[in-house]
């Protein structure tokens, strides 16, 4: 590699980068090249962000509109997670499964989770429903394929050591095989909320009446580009929250199996 | 695989007889709510004949994809090369790192209503969000693929003195090559995935637009033919960039075995 730095200087050089860009963002804004309608300074994005906090904006507050955005989020989530991972997880272990249901998902993996949005909408309606299962779409995949891998590529000497010793097949499902996919299946977990999340927020641009996404819209529609930058800061945490969250307990799984550091 | 091969064709085959018989020999499933394959043929016919959603077929392929594989070229263009320059650089990593932290969480399909406030309905909105939901991942996989490059290569290289831009093009750029294409890869998606989002939301053409049409004139098997037609596409473009791959990676066998 080129030259390695100290770790004062990369501190530097990083809070350096952050300076030009807000400084940057700022002198734009302040300038007269763009029209502060469509380019805020910073500061007037944290203000509508605390604004949005305290007073209703398309209906709802901002920590309103979150919940009703994360609401729809938990549920299509943890539809996908208890259908996809035993889905994968059988898939993984009948190899008649596997043959059977590969083509289909391998179809409709093409398919953009966001293209479902005109039948979930027709199916489901734009309230809750419909939401939910663009979710399940986003979320679905990668549920199936990280259990998929979990359960196929267990290392086979355990199976036969388990077999050897006279192991009855369903304790080696329980002890053997679930335990040593959970690590592949958490970090499909992780990859499928970071879907999930930003599948909600497309669905919630083209059809809903509530949430962070509809906020944004509306923010749009009345040219308040401090609204729609506040969104994507809000939309923007709570998906590093969530990120942070299935990491944490990523690492506590590996820790409590020894496999940390 | 031929059992492989042979269950799957079993497969699609009995799902396009439940198809038939639910929707059309038994009726279990009304027509409002799930398209028989009549009216799925009758609508493509419709699609690519008069035109529907204010173009015919032709026209709305065109335009998604055109926009898809500029925002994608542009992206690599931009992309890939920043990502070269992080993963040699550690001061350009120190630098740039802290605002690709602060950028990233937030998803591509957010960045929608600010490129239509910015840009509008038009073309030049699509370009910016599909730029920007393939440029983040083909920067990561770049500057990974170049982090994952053996140091004694880059070592011998730099003893014997090559030039800085046969060491970019002869070095750097094949090394990282294979986890390039991985962001590729990943880049493609998530522009078939912005843009279908970005055209229901706001086009004039486009597969989107035909969707959102089709939603709002509650049209199922409108619905149905722009969905297998984003499936398609999203297919094709993939291929493309497998092949573009498999020749790009041709001297290295040992990447193209790891891929299968």
């Amino acid at each position: 590699m080129n030259k390695q730095i100290t770790f004062a200087h990369s501190i530097g050089l990083g809070i350096l980068g952050l300076i030009c860009f807000i400084g940057l963002w700022q002198g734009l804004a302040s300038s007269d090249i763009v029209p502060s309608v469509f380019l805020p300074s910073p500061l007037e994005v944290y203000d509508r962000f605390t604004t949005l906090l305290e007073r209703r904006f398309a209906g709802a507050t901002l920590p309103g509109h979150l919940a009703a955005s994360f609401q729809r989020f938990a549920y299509g989530f943890i539809l996908a997670a208890l259908i996809g991972i035993p889905l994968g997880l059988l898939m993984g272990w009948y190899q008649v499964l596997d043959e059977i249901v590969s083509p289909l998902f391998d179809a409709l993996r093409f398919v953009a989770p966001i293209a479902w949005v005109p039948f979930a909408a027709l199916w489901f309606g734009t309230g809750i429903g419909g939401p939910i299962m663009i979710i399940f779409a986003g979320a679905f995949p990668p549920c199936v394929i990280n259990a998929y891998r979990g359960a196929k590529f267990v290392d086979p000497r355990l199976i036969e050591a388990a077999n050897m010793l006279g192991t009855p097949s369903h304790r080696v499902i329980r002890e053997v095989l679930l335990p040593s996919s959970v690590p592949s299946i958490i970090s499909g977990l992780r990859v499928s909320a970071g879907l999930g999340w930003q599948s909600l927020v497309g669905a919630e641009l083209i059809v809903a009446s509530a949430g962070v996404g509809y906020m944004m819209v509306q923010g749009q529609a009345n040219v308040s580009t401090t609204t729609v930058m506040a969104g994507m800061v809000a939309i923007g945490l709570v998906g590093l929250a969530l990120d942070s969250a299935l990491r944490l307990i990523e690492r506590i799984i590996q820790r409590r199996r020894g496999l940390g550091q | 695989m031929p059992r492989r091969v042979s269950i799957g064709f079993a497969t699609i085959l009995v799902v396009c007889i439940l198809w038939y018989a639910l929707t059309t020999g038994l009726g279990i499933i009304p027509s409002g709510r799930f398209p028989s394959p009549a009216e799925t043929w009758s609508a493509l016919i419709h699609l690519s004949g008069r035109g529907y959603g204010g173009g015919d077929l032709a026209i709305h392929v065109y335009t998604s994809l055109r926009l898809v594989v500029l925002g994608f070229l542009f992206a690599i263009v931009t992309g890939v090369p920043l990502g070269l320059l992080m993963g040699w650089s550690r001061k350009a990593e120190a630098f740039i790192n802290p605002i690709f932290l602060i950028i990233r969480p937030i998803p591509p399909l957010a960045w929608i209503p600010l490129a239509i406030l910015w840009l509008g309905l038009g073309d030049a909105a699509k370009m910016m969000v599909i730029w920007f939901s393939a440029f983040v991942p083909s920067v990561i996989n770049t500057y990974t693929g170049v982090r994952n490059i053996d140091r004694p290569v880059l070592e011998a290289a730099y003893m014997l003195g090559m030039p800085k831009g046969r060491f970019v093009t002869e070095v750097l750029v094949p090394g990282a090559s294979p986890m390039i294409f991985t962001g590729l890869r990943l880049s493609l998606q998530a522009s078939w995935t912005t843009l279908v989002a970005a055209e229901l939301v706001g086009a004039f053409y486009g597969i989107g637009r035909v969707l959102n049409v089709a939603q709002q004139d509650l049209y199922p098997g409108m619905i149905l033919v722009g969905m297998i037609a984003v499936a398609i596409l999203g297919w094709g473009t993939t291929k493309a960039l497998g092949m573009a791959e498999q020749r790009a990676l041709r001297w290295n066998t040992a990447a193209l075995a790891a891929r299968g």
